[in-house]
């Protein structure tokens, strides 16, 4: 008996780390978990930048549970119904029981708007939220290797996104998304020789039939949030076994990684975040209104409202059936719509293909099959900035085109003038943009002090009154720091290097994969020359006239063989 | 270096002691930000406490969603501020680890796939062919169950509607439509008498009928009877996507697509002029009874509704 514990004996027994340490250790005996502690020291860059993909994964665990709350009351059905619920204006009417359900799952359950609301509004966030990020992994390189593949399943996630998001707006049954839905029939028929039988086959028959709700539902809550839960791990795995991309910085090298701990710091802030997207979410679901289904009414195959638009990822393709000209072939006896096919189908495959083949086509044209773990600032690589740019302007452009009706309605002009200004913009905004976006960065290039923080003067006022502007006393923490710099692909930086900066073209000999790269080089260089040291910035980039810039840099490990640098004529 | 260099210069996160000034707190003022942190906190908790009052009261969902936004919000913002001030403020660094794996760790697996699972079928050639060819074959039959069976073939549907020789035309409510119930330049949408028994009645044979004048009408060559006392019917099916084109612009005498703003003329057999639809709509022969009620000689003579590759 006398081993009988005392509090305090029991608790030295547990060891340092108390109760907690003992339910770690427990664990640990069981899956070894302690090895999984350099998950919690791993580093995490800070840059603005990098927490929209945070708000697209935030929004979407609220999609999932907002989306969880509604499939409590809504009812999949398109059987016809005498709505006899708690919003009064539709009593007596025939309605769909997918559309009685949402209206009442609307008013008659407590929060029942708010959840609707907030799920209308996280997932047009979510979409959203996807595009921008993509956009900043496109503008800064982080495609390239090693990371193409998270790329792809990026993209992917994009364009499901977009189907779970068309379907869903589909279910209420109300007279917009019906409408979606006859446009969604008639474009599935516009397919040459299959057309036809997919549309029968997805509806169950002639539009509308009455298998498409229970159909879509089971695709928008179950299959396709499953792919993208599925996806969005793979997403995010691949981000932790890579490692994230950073912005060059002090210290900041290919091979190394600065910033914050996962565990503590990185983790509170990511969950703050969580919860400011879901408050900001609820906020704009209890003041804005989104989608409000019982002004539309029910689905009638014979009515239509006026200004009728998709949410707003899906603008893009209504803009572009708006703008197609009427054209159709009729040849053997077989109609196709181009009409319909080229603007709804075509258009999207080639924009989306673009966005997917962009990583191998950059590497193909530049030859750059290096590892890249620094991000490009946009200005460093026109030609993709520009080129990337251009398509942006032009989804853009086709989403403005969506609202023509509306336009000319506002403006007071003519639909016809609107119309045709629009098809003809349409080819000619993303070339401007091309052209604008390329000079642009190409200045910023040259320019002295681009990129980097600004010094700040001090504003003095004299006993008289008068106002002088000194440059603010010298401080360490302004200091600009440059890092070693990758180095930039050739055919993106050669034709914009002029020749008579002492630049040539550089072929480096014996480096697998890369044909050739263009470096400024000082005078100083001459062809056969071993480099034995990264020139500095200070040499490379300050010309007599100022005016280029280029942050390339030759290093020694990549040149195999010693170094040896032949410079050949062009 | 400076003082204020070293600082700035990243760290490993292990081994660095405590009193290192990058495991020290961003903000200049740890104490006061702690107060406000603080102070979002305690507003979070009164707003999520809010939020349950709304909920049990029944609140207007107003209120509902601004207790529980802002409470989610401002606490959001403590949390985040929490990490980003009160937290050790590095920076720190971590080294990148090659993905590549050893050129002998690749050949391993290469050989384990190739030598070892590739041996093993060469050994047994017939029954790996035997076995992929019976998976092919299911494969490629279950395409056919899996797809066929979502719905029916399209056959005759899209070419005819349910008008047939001497169909009433009547409104949404049933009732027909006599030749003196409506003015010049009124458009009202009639279906077929007896639609509402059709399963998709409402959606195709939807049509459009606009008075133009109290003469007979004649809108293209041929059609010289299809306009009876001016009243002139067109499939409501826009021949681009299918939407109901709803509304007619009295003045232009034309029927306009919401949808796409496709225009259709209606004095000329509604050819479009205008918007992305690339045919006419199909007009519907009319003639009017002894009785004075508008009927449909035929059916449409050509499909409704949008093209599709088996339209000739």
């Amino acid at each position: 008996m006398s081993d009988v514990m005392t509090k305090r004996t029991a608790k030295a027994a547990l060891g340092p780390y108390g109760r907690v340490g003992h339910v770690l250790n427990e664990l640990d005996d069981r899956v070894g978990s302690a090895k999984a502690r350099n998950l919690l020291d791993k580093i995490f860059p800070d840059h603005w930048s990098f927490m929209l993909g945070e708000i697209a994964l935030y929004s979407f665990v609220i999609i999932m549970v907002t989306g969880t709350f509604l499939t409590l009351y809504y009812v999949p059905s398109q059987t016809v119904v005498t709505y006899r619920g708690s919003y009064a204006p539709l009593d007596g009417i025939k309605v769909s029981q997918a559309f009685a359900s949402s209206v009442d799952l609307t008013f008659g359950v407590r929060g029942g708007l708010l959840m609707r609301q907030m799920h209308h509004w996280a997932c047009d966030i979510f979409l959203g939220a996807m595009v921008v990020h993509m956009a900043r992994v496109f503008f800064t390189g982080a495609f390239r290797k090693p990371r193409e593949l998270n790329y792809t399943i990026g993209t992917t996630l994009l364009t499901l996104g977009i189907v779970n998001g068309f379907l869903g707006y589909s279910l209420p049954d109300d007279l917009v998304s019906g409408t979606g839905l006859r446009i969604a029939f008639s474009i599935l028929e516009s397919i040459p020789v299959v057309g036809t039988y997919l549309a029968f086959f997805i509806f169950g028959g002639n539009f509308p039939g009455t298998a498409v709700i229970p159909r879509f539902f089971i695709l928008h809550v179950l299959l396709i949030p499953g792919i993208i839960t599925a996806m969005v791990g793979a997403h995010l795995f691949l981000l932790v076994r890579q490692k994230h991309t950073q912005f060059p910085g002090p210290g900041r090298t290919e091979k190394n990684v600065v910033g914050t701990p996962m565990f503590p710091v990185f983790m509170g802030k990511t969950t703050g975040y969580l919860f400011i997207v879901t408050g900001v979410t609820a906020l704009l679901g209890a003041f804005t209104q989104i989608n409000p289904i019982w002004l539309f009414g029910p689905y009638d195959a014979a009515k239509i409202s006026y200004a009728v638009q998709p949410d707003w990822y899906m603008g893009f393709l209504d803009g572009a059936l708006r703008i197609a000209p009427s054209w159709q072939t009729n040849n053997f006896g077989h109609t196709i719509p181009w009409t319909v096919t080229f603007p709804a189908l075509i258009l999207p495959g080639i924009i989306f293909g673009i966005a997917y083949a962009w990583p191998s086509l950059e590497r193909k044209f530049t030859g750059d099959y290096e590892m890249h773990n620094l991000l490009d600032r946009p200005s460093e690589v026109p030609v993709r900035t520009a080129a990337g740019a251009a398509l942006l302007s032009f989804v853009v452009w086709l989403f403005i085109a969506s609202s023509t009706d509306v336009i000319a309605n506002f403006m007071h002009l003519s639909l016809n003038d609107v119309l045709w200004f629009m098809r003809v913009t349409t080819f000619i905004v993303p070339v401007v943009t091309y052209i604008v976006t390329l000079k642009i960065c190409q200045e910023m290039r040259g320019a002295d002090g681009s990129g980097r923080r600004k010094t700040p003067s001090l504003v003095t006022r004299t006993a008289e009154g008068e106002y002088l502007s000194t440059a603010a006393p010298y401080h360490e923490e302004m200091e600009h720091h440059e890092e070693s710099a990758v180095p930039v692909p050739t055919f993106l930086v050669q034709h914009e290097v002029p020749l008579s900066n002492g630049v040539r073209t550089v072929e480096r000999a014996d480096v697998p994969n890369r044909r050739k790269a263009a470096t400024p080089l000082s005078p100083a260089f001459e062809s056969g020359d071993v480099l034995t040291e990264a020139p500095n910035h200070q040499e490379m980039g300050d010309y007599e006239d100022g005016s280029v810039l280029v942050p390339t840099f030759l290093v020694e490990e990549d040149l195999p063989d010693g170094g040896a640098v032949r410079t050949i004529e062009r | 270096m400076s003082t204020n260099e070293e600082h700035r210069t990243p760290v490993s996160l292990s081994n660095i002691s405590e009193n290192d000034p990058r495991m020290q707190p961003a903000a200049k003022n740890p104490d006061r930000v702690e107060r406000w942190i603080a102070l979002m906190f305690l507003a979070g908790f009164v707003g999520f406490a809010g939020f349950g009052w709304a909920y049990w009261v029944d609140a207007a969902p107003w209120i509902l969603g601004s207790t529980v936004g802002f409470a989610f919000s401002l606490i959001g913002i403590g949390v985040v501020a929490w990490g980003k001030y009160l937290m050790p403020k590095g920076p720190f660094v971590e080294e990148r680890h090659d993905m590549r794996s050893t050129d002998e760790e690749r050949d391993a697996l290469a050989a384990a796939i190739i030598q070892r699972g590739g041996g093993v079928i060469k050994r047994r050639p017939m029954l790996g062919a035997l076995l992929g060819g019976g998976l092919g074959v299911f494969g490629i039959v279950a395409l056919f169950p899996v797809l066929r069976s979502l719905g029916p073939l399209p056959g005759k549907t899209l070419t005819g509607t349910d008008w047939k020789k001497g169909s009433y035309l009547v409104l949404q409510d049933g009732r027909r439509v006599h030749v003196n119930d409506f003015k010049i330049a009124e458009a009202v949408t009639v279906f077929p008498e007896g639609f509402e028994e059709t399963p998709n009645g409402q959606a195709v044979d939807q049509t459009i009928i606009i008075r133009l004048d109290t003469q007979d009408f004649t809108t293209k060559k041929g059609r010289e009877t299809w306009g009876p006392a001016g009243y002139v019917a067109y499939s409501k099916l826009c021949s681009h996507l299918g939407c109901p084109v709803g509304l007619y612009e009295q003045q232009l005498q034309m029927l306009v697509c919401p949808c796409h703003q496709s225009m259709f003329d209606v004095t000329v057999g509604a050819q479009p002029n205008f918007g992305p639809a690339p045919r006419p709509l199909p007009q519907l022969p009319l003639f009017i009874d002894k009785e004075g009620y508008l009927r449909s000689q035929s059916d449409y003579l050509e499909p409704v509704g949008p093209g599709y590759w088996e339209r000739s």
